[in-house]
């Protein structure tokens, strides 16, 4: 067959072309196996637009994201120590953009499941053949009513959200005098990031002992016991931040004193100058508003085959709003994972193929407990038909015997490797 | 038009997009699947964005697989290796290293830059 130049421009036009040019970013609309809407941006939403966009480049993707850039979680605690920039956290949405992902800087407020829609804040409606809701988490202030106002949330800082709130509790924490005490409180389990907490307390002891010597800091835990790397965290506690750090163990938060800058716990009320409260989680609003949540009006419940919500058929759901697994952490890496898992199940449901059935995922979670050294935890599940669940796979994983230097190097790799492979 | 001037300009535009055609270990769902476990680390198809954790892509299948067994066995020194490696079977390890095997090497997506120093 020969083809005139006016041919072979109708042909690149058609069809065929769609199809044969599906990662250009010019064919962003593509379209023609389907549409998805990705509600969300972190690891869980960015990986699965990518991963749709590269395993099928005839899907449409949108994603629908509230913040003109990505600002990782894992690694901000270091600019809590003064260990890092927020700037060198933060990533561009152009990655995916370059990837064919329509990036709409807009809020989701509502889903209608029977005509397959979303609606924007700014009014525009978009329309599905498959949503996926990965809205991270919001925070129970209610249960809090010392934090109910706008101004009250901008003085005690939970800064468990990376971006504007971590800046300003590094601003909090330089302005503080020396000899002051900084009280930080950690919700019940399960929450965002388990090591995270204590990875925290080290890099504001990191940055007390350069530059704030006689601080202390009190730790008070809802948690029975540190839940993530215990020995560990213990290691720097009891080595080098010795005599700085004051842990308390179940101290169930009753309420804050903003005037009076104390945390109010059933029998005690303890007195800062920099508080930092962790108000407990649940999934992120818009699944709440879209009757995705199905467990302790908190989660998420999801086929792990697919990531499809448990309630509202169509609709799939991912990262830290989902009712985890068995000993799954809500974490960066889980997220990215599921993010995979979705973007498969999708690209085979929308195209009348056959689910992958036997998934495996991996969590890498690297904690650093000043400028240098890490130690990180890490696991493997894989999906138990008799359970229809994901399950950590027995005599796998594990956590570092010591942080070290060599794993610090490890840790930043990670950050830059999974930074790019969700969003670049 | 000549013919094959209409097979070099379609080579030309794949090439330019490029969507040049992966080898069939790379398109099956359940290879992928499994390889992407390691995405996270070793970057989007073993092509590792940070340089550490090293690039997977490209390499030789029976080396990748020897190594995995090596970490899994202990023979071979690591800080998480050895410990996820003992997460999968020989058979998923044979399809992992045939994925990884299978694609082309290449410039990996590129991440912000984090401070040098740290490196």
């Amino acid at each position: 067959m020969a083809l005139t130049r006016r041919e072979f421009i109708k042909w690149l036009s058609a069809g065929a072309g769609v199809s044969a040019l599906g990662g250009c970013a010019t064919m962003e609309e593509g379209g023609v196996a389907g549409r998805v809407v990705v509600i969300g941006g972190g690891f869980g939403g960015a990986t699965a637009a990518k991963y749709i966009r590269l395993w099928a480049p005839d899907v449409a993707v949108t994603l629908v994201e509230r913040n003109t850039q990505f600002v990782s979680c894992p690694m901000s605690n270091l600019v809590l120590g003064g260990n890092t920039r927020i700037e060198d956290l933060t990533v561009s949405y152009d990655g995916l953009r370059k990837r064919g992902v329509r990036v709409v800087r807009d809020d989701a407020v509502g889903v209608d499941p029977e005509k397959r829609q979303v609606r924007l804040a700014s009014g525009t409606t978009l329309q599905y053949d498959r949503l996926i809701v990965a809205p991270g988490i919001d925070f129970l202030s209610d249960a809090i009513p010392g934090l109910k106002s706008a101004a009250a949330q901008n003085r005690v800082l939970h800064a468990w959200k990376a971006g504007p709130q971590t800046v300003a509790l590094r601003k909090q924490l330089e302005a503080m005098h020396d000899g002051g005490v900084f009280v930080f409180h950690i919700p019940m389990a399960p929450y965002r990031c388990p090591p995270g907490p204590y990875e925290r307390v080290c890099q504001v002891a990191d940055y007390f002992k350069r530059a704030k010597p006689k601080s202390k800091i009190i730790v008070l835990d809802s948690n029975p016991d540190i839940t993530s790397k215990k020995g560990l965290f213990l290691q720097s506690w009891n080595g080098p931040y010795k005599g700085m750090i004051d842990y308390r163990p179940n101290s169930e938060l009753q309420d804050v004193d903003v005037r009076g800058m104390a945390v109010k716990l059933t029998f005690d009320s303890v007195k800062g100058d920099v508080l930092n409260v962790v108000p407990p989680h649940r999934a992120g609003d818009i699944a709440r508003k879209t009757g995705l949540i199905t467990a302790n009006e908190r989660w998420c419940g999801i086929d792990w085959l697919t990531c499809e919500s448990t309630a509202v058929k169509g609709i799939h759901v991912l990262g830290d709003a989902t009712l985890s697994a068995p000993a799954m952490p809500k974490s960066g890496s889980m997220a990215n994972q599921h993010g995979k898992i979705c973007a498969g199940a999708v690209v085979a449901l929308l195209k009348g193929q056959p689910v992958f059935q036997n998934p495996a995922i991996m969590n890498a979670c690297y904690s650093m407990v000043d400028g240098r050294n890490a130690m990180h935890v890490t696991s493997i599940h894989k999906y138990d038909p008799a359970q229809k669940t994901l399950v950590p796979v027995k005599g796998a994983g594990g956590v570092s015997g010591k942080a070290s230097e060599l794993e610090g190097t490890y840790a930043w790799g990670w950050a830059k490797n999974i930074w790019a492979d969700a969003l670049g | 038009m000549k013919p094959g001037l209409q097979f070099i300009l379609l080579r030309l535009v794949l090439f330019l997009c490029g969507t040049v055609a992966l080898p069939a270990s790379a398109q099956d769902p359940a290879a992928r699947s499994l390889a992407a476990t390691c995405f996270t680390c070793h970057g989007t198809d073993g092509r590792s964005a940070g340089g550490v954790p090293p690039s997977l892509a490209g390499q030789d299948k029976n080396y990748l697989l020897q190594t995995m067994k090596d970490f899994r066995a202990g023979k071979r020194p690591a800080t998480i290796m050895h410990q996820q490696a003992k997460g999968y079977t020989d058979q998923e390890l044979e399809v992992i290293a045939g994925y990884f095997a299978s694609v082309k090497t290449g410039p990996g997506a590129t991440a912000p830059a984090a401070p040098a120093s740290r490196y």
